[in-house]
């Protein structure tokens, strides 16, 4: 019983945390609609901030209090800038290319704080005066998780008043409700999103700082944090400040509880709270519909007819060019081709997700790395042959795309796409904290092919039919009436019903075979590198993803293969010629947004079309 | 039998009251013509007999079968077309493939991957064009027809599955006045030759006096008039509801019954 009542309290104090990110992020987006991944960055520096601000300044209760605010409010100031240098010129951007944007500023972030504070984990000292314990039912409960339980309720109190009572309180709640209205009414609107931005970012820092006492710093806060503030809000209802505050107290609690359940996966108890309350309720707890998250680059989809020319014609020269060149190849060069054409076969995957079935997933690396699990828990456990495992990568992962695909498909918009970031995590902590099986962080080693195809060459080859002949089958069914149907509820939910076109199961059964794709690409890679992590399943990946189809372009297959031509060969040579290859890649997509909201071949295909105008 | 029977169909949103009571029946080959002012329920009825929306109270039976409430994919198996009052069609995809989807929906082979769209159900679906006046727009994307090239395209997929009953939201809505009667005489034998029931709703009145077997007139949610054109034009309930109360007498000319053609400027808006 009194056990019980500790966990209570601890729930408490970690929904405290988790509520001063989540609100955050809650605000912004409700006025710029901007999944801002970037929060969790915020919140990272916040801490990182704190940490030198309270270890420099002179100890006591100046020190550290002082220190934590300027660093909240340093975040503050670092959210602003964002805003004004990068976010400001994207508003009318697609949604997804926001994010991907935001996403940019992890990477760059990261390799920041790399380069400022070094890669091993920081310890803060004690916050002063709440250094002891009081005793409650006879055990000790720290006083500083106290003082956090009430730091929750207050600043949503002070939140509340702020937007009941101040006349930018009821800008912001007018602009969550109405962007147009605002814009019409003459309000400044570019003051009322840097404010907000830097309410925001302020208060992800002051989340950040706040842990100063309670853990370590480290470089992994960002994506840690991001993961659960998106269950926050997602489950609160996406813009509601109240709905966080509960769903903040609902996983706070979840996670204090699941510990004496399932100590190992809390967090797939959170998600799987997450998919429940979605399911039940699609917009959250306290939320309203908002405008559904095209996977394309929004605007009429063009008609899909032959590939242009000039297009074949590249194609059929880098297919030669595949075929032919490889034995000339070194080694690493083959470990890299073999590479590209495992993740050409992972965006065209995502891309049928995305270009025809127009939804939003952040979280296809969990398809991607269930394959590679997959392969290699039965190579681990059943001493299975390469054959076969190559064999139960897309039936693990397929399985897995029926499971949580179900629950995602049914979602519209950010929702959906949020959903199938909560399962990609969920999988992701599995591999991670179910170290018996999966070996946790260190993965499963071993995983090699059989001697016949143990050569780099042979192995390109093999990978390369796979892979070539799964993304031809991808373009073959876009093209059958699979495909159109597909599409069909893309382009009018209400047409395709009137003519007998069940969306859902159309759009699940797309979800499966995409996961199934994605399936055969992660455990060719397992293959190719001899053992898994959880990283292969991690928001990295997923994003990656998301980045070769949304920069390749969505509307055609060629886009997501030239995407992940690109990115692969950019990040490969990146990660060769420098340490800093996340702060380069950030700036790139950061650039490539701003240059070219419309993806490159995007742009390609809108400048092709002027010159065609023109003649 | 009567194809469609309608029996007390009722419907509010909220406090509004957008249909009460109403109760009809349309025959096959029939062309049955829905009238009344905007907002008076068309739309609403429409979409409750197609399963859009579930009505409050009330029933819809096909041939004599039960069909409230099912989802509209359903209704739409059991032999209901149905256009919309703004149009909806696949945006990214061509006239033709607009109507091969609705074929090969029709002959369940939605859930083929294997042979390509653009060799399925081609011929069926240049015949069903082809009669529709639309051979010359097979090629040309949805996404950048004329209004009332996308109001053919509608019927075209209407038609594809063989319905038995027909519904028509305002279907020449943004064509020209030639265009408007070229089409419903198009529709009318169309639906004669195949024994469809057909209920359309229409602004213009040309179309409604010059094509339907029967007239229903809607106001406020409920009937009000109901029988042959002729009827329905001198009925003076009718002439009050499109004149406001005052107006009685007069001579019921051609283009009545009112004053001409269109009863006024239709705002695109309210239900599909
Ligand atoms: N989804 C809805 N929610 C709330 N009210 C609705 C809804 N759909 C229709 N209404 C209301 O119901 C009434 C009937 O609308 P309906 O669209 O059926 O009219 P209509 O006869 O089709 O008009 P029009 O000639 O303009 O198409 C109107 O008052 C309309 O505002
Ligand atoms: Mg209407």
């Amino acid at each position: 019983m009194e056990n019980l009542v500790l966990q209570a309290l601890s729930g408490l104090a970690s929904a405290s945390s988790l509520f001063l990110v989540a609100s955050g992020l809650t605000v912004i987006f409700g006025v710029s609609r901007i999944v801002n991944f970037a929060h969790g960055s915020f919140y990272m520096l916040g801490a990182y901030l704190a940490w030198t601000f309270v270890t420099t300044l002179p100890r006591g209760h100046l020190g550290f209090w002082g220190g934590v605010l300027a660093a909240a409010l340093l975040v503050g100031l670092i959210g602003v800038v964002v805003e004004v240098l990068l976010l400001r010129r994207i508003y009318r951007a697609p949604e997804l290319f926001q994010l991907l944007a935001t996403f940019g500023v992890v990477l760059i972030v990261q390799d920041l704080a790399l380069l400022t504070w070094g890669a091993q984990d920081l310890l803060g000292p004690r916050a002063p005066g709440l250094r002891g314990g009081t005793e409650i039912f006879g055990m000790r409960f720290p006083d500083y998780e106290l003082f956090l339980i009430g730091v929750g309720p207050v600043v949503l109190g002070l939140l509340v008043l702020l937007f009941r009572y101040t006349r930018w309180g009821t800008l912001v709640r007018a602009a969550t409700q109405d962007r147009e209205m605002v814009g019409a009414l003459g309000v400044n609107q570019r003051m009322l999103f840097t404010s907000v931005f830097f309410l925001g970012a302020f208060l992800a820092g002051l989340g950040g700082a706040l842990q100063l006492p309670r853990e370590s710093v480290n470089l992994h806060m960002d994506l840690a944090i991001i993961a659960e503030a998106f269950v926050v809000v997602v489950v609160g209802g996406l813009g509601s400040l109240t709905g966080a505050a509960l769903a903040a107290l609902l996983i706070g609690e979840l996670h204090a509880f699941g510990i004496l359940v399932l100590p190992k996966i809390t967090l797939v108890l959170v998600f799987l709270v997450m998919a429940v309350v979605l399911v039940v309720r699609p917009h959250g707890l306290m939320g309203k519909a908002t405008g559904p998250a095209h996977g394309g680059a929004g605007g009429a989809e063009p008609v899909i007819g032959p590939a242009p020319r000039p297009l074949v014609h590249l194609g059929i020269a880098a297919l030669v060019a595949a075929l032919v060149l490889p034995p000339f190849a070194g080694d690493y060069a083959l470990s890299v081709l073999t590479e590209i054409a495992i993740f050409i076969l992972f965006a065209a995957s995502l891309h049928l997700i995305m270009g025809p079935g127009g939804m939003a997933s952040f979280g296809h690396a969990a398809y991607f790395g269930l394959g590679a699990y997959g392969a290699a828990l039965a190579a681990k456990w059943l001493a299975a042959p390469m054959e076969l495992g190559l064999a139960i990568a897309p039936f693990a992962a397929g399985l897995f795309g029926l499971i949580f695909g179900w629950f995602c498909v049914r979602l519209s918009g950010v929702y959906s796409a949020m959903l199938t970031l909560a399962f990609a995590q969920i999988a992701w902590s599995v591999t991670f904290q179910w170290v018996e099986v999966t070996g946790g962080d260190n993965g499963i080693l071993g995983v090699w092919p059989e001697p016949w195809a143990a050569p780099k060459l042979v192995y390109y080859y093999l990978t390369l039919a796979l892979c070539l002949g799964a993304t031809l089958l991808l373009r073959r069914i876009i093209h059958a009436p699979f495909g159109y149907a597909l599409r069909a509820q893309r382009d009018s939910a209400l047409r395709a019903e009137a003519i007998g076109i069940d969306a859902f199961r159309i759009r699940w059964l797309a979800f499966a075979l995409a996961a199934v794709m994605a399936g055969i690409a992660g455990g060719l890679f397992a293959y190719a590198k001899g053992s898994v992590f959880p990283t292969f399943l991690g928001i990295p990946r997923s994003v990656d993803a998301l980045l070769m189809v949304l920069l390749g372009g969505v509307q055609t297959l060629s886009g997501p293969i030239i995407g992940a031509l690109a990115f692969t060969g950019l990040q490969e040579q990146l990660v060769r010629i420098t340490d800093l290859w996340r702060l380069i890649l950030g700036l790139v997509i950061v650039a490539l947004v701003l240059f070219f909201p419309q993806g490159l071949a995007g742009a390609a295909r809108a400048r092709w079309e002027a010159r065609r105008g023109d003649a | 039998m009567a194809t469609l029977e309608v029996d007390k169909l009722r419907k509010s949103f909220g406090g509004v009251q957008a249909v009460r009571d109403v109760s009809f029946a349309v025959a096959p080959g029939e062309m049955l013509a829905l009238i009344g002012p905007n907002g008076a329920g068309k739309s609403t009825c429409f979409n409750m007999l197609n399963g859009q929306l579930r009505p409050d109270a009330g029933w819809v039976r096909l041939n004599g079968q039960d069909i409230t409430g099912l989802a509209p994919r359903k209704v739409w198996r059991m032999g209901v077309g149905r256009t919309f009052q703004i149009t909806a069609t696949f945006g990214s995809m061509t006239v033709l493939e607009n109507v091969q989807m609705a074929l090969l929906s029709h002959r369940r082979r939605l859930g083929q991957l294997w042979t390509p769209v653009a060799r399925a159900d081609r011929a069926p679906a240049e015949a069903l064009l082809a009669r529709l006046d639309m051979a010359d727009q097979a090629a040309r994307p949805c996404g950048i027809l004329a209004y009332g090239d996308l109001k053919r395209v509608e019927l075209a997929i209407a038609l594809a599955n063989d319905p038995k009953l027909l519904l028509m939201d305002e279907p020449t809505a943004g064509m020209a006045p030639q265009e408007r009667v070229g089409l419903m005489a198009l529709t009318a034998s169309i639906a004669r030759e195949r024994g469809i029931a057909v209920l359309f709703t229409e602004h213009d009145m040309d179309v409604v006096f010059g094509h339907a077997d029967r007239i229903l007139v809607l106001d406020r949610g409920a009937l009000i008039a109901e029988g042959p054109p002729a009827e329905v034009r001198a009925d003076p309930r009718v002439r009050e509801v499109y004149l406001g109360a005052g107006f009685s007498g007069g001579h019921p000319g051609s283009r009545d019954p009112v004053r001409g053609s269109v009863a006024r400027p239709k705002s695109v808006q309210g239900g599909h």
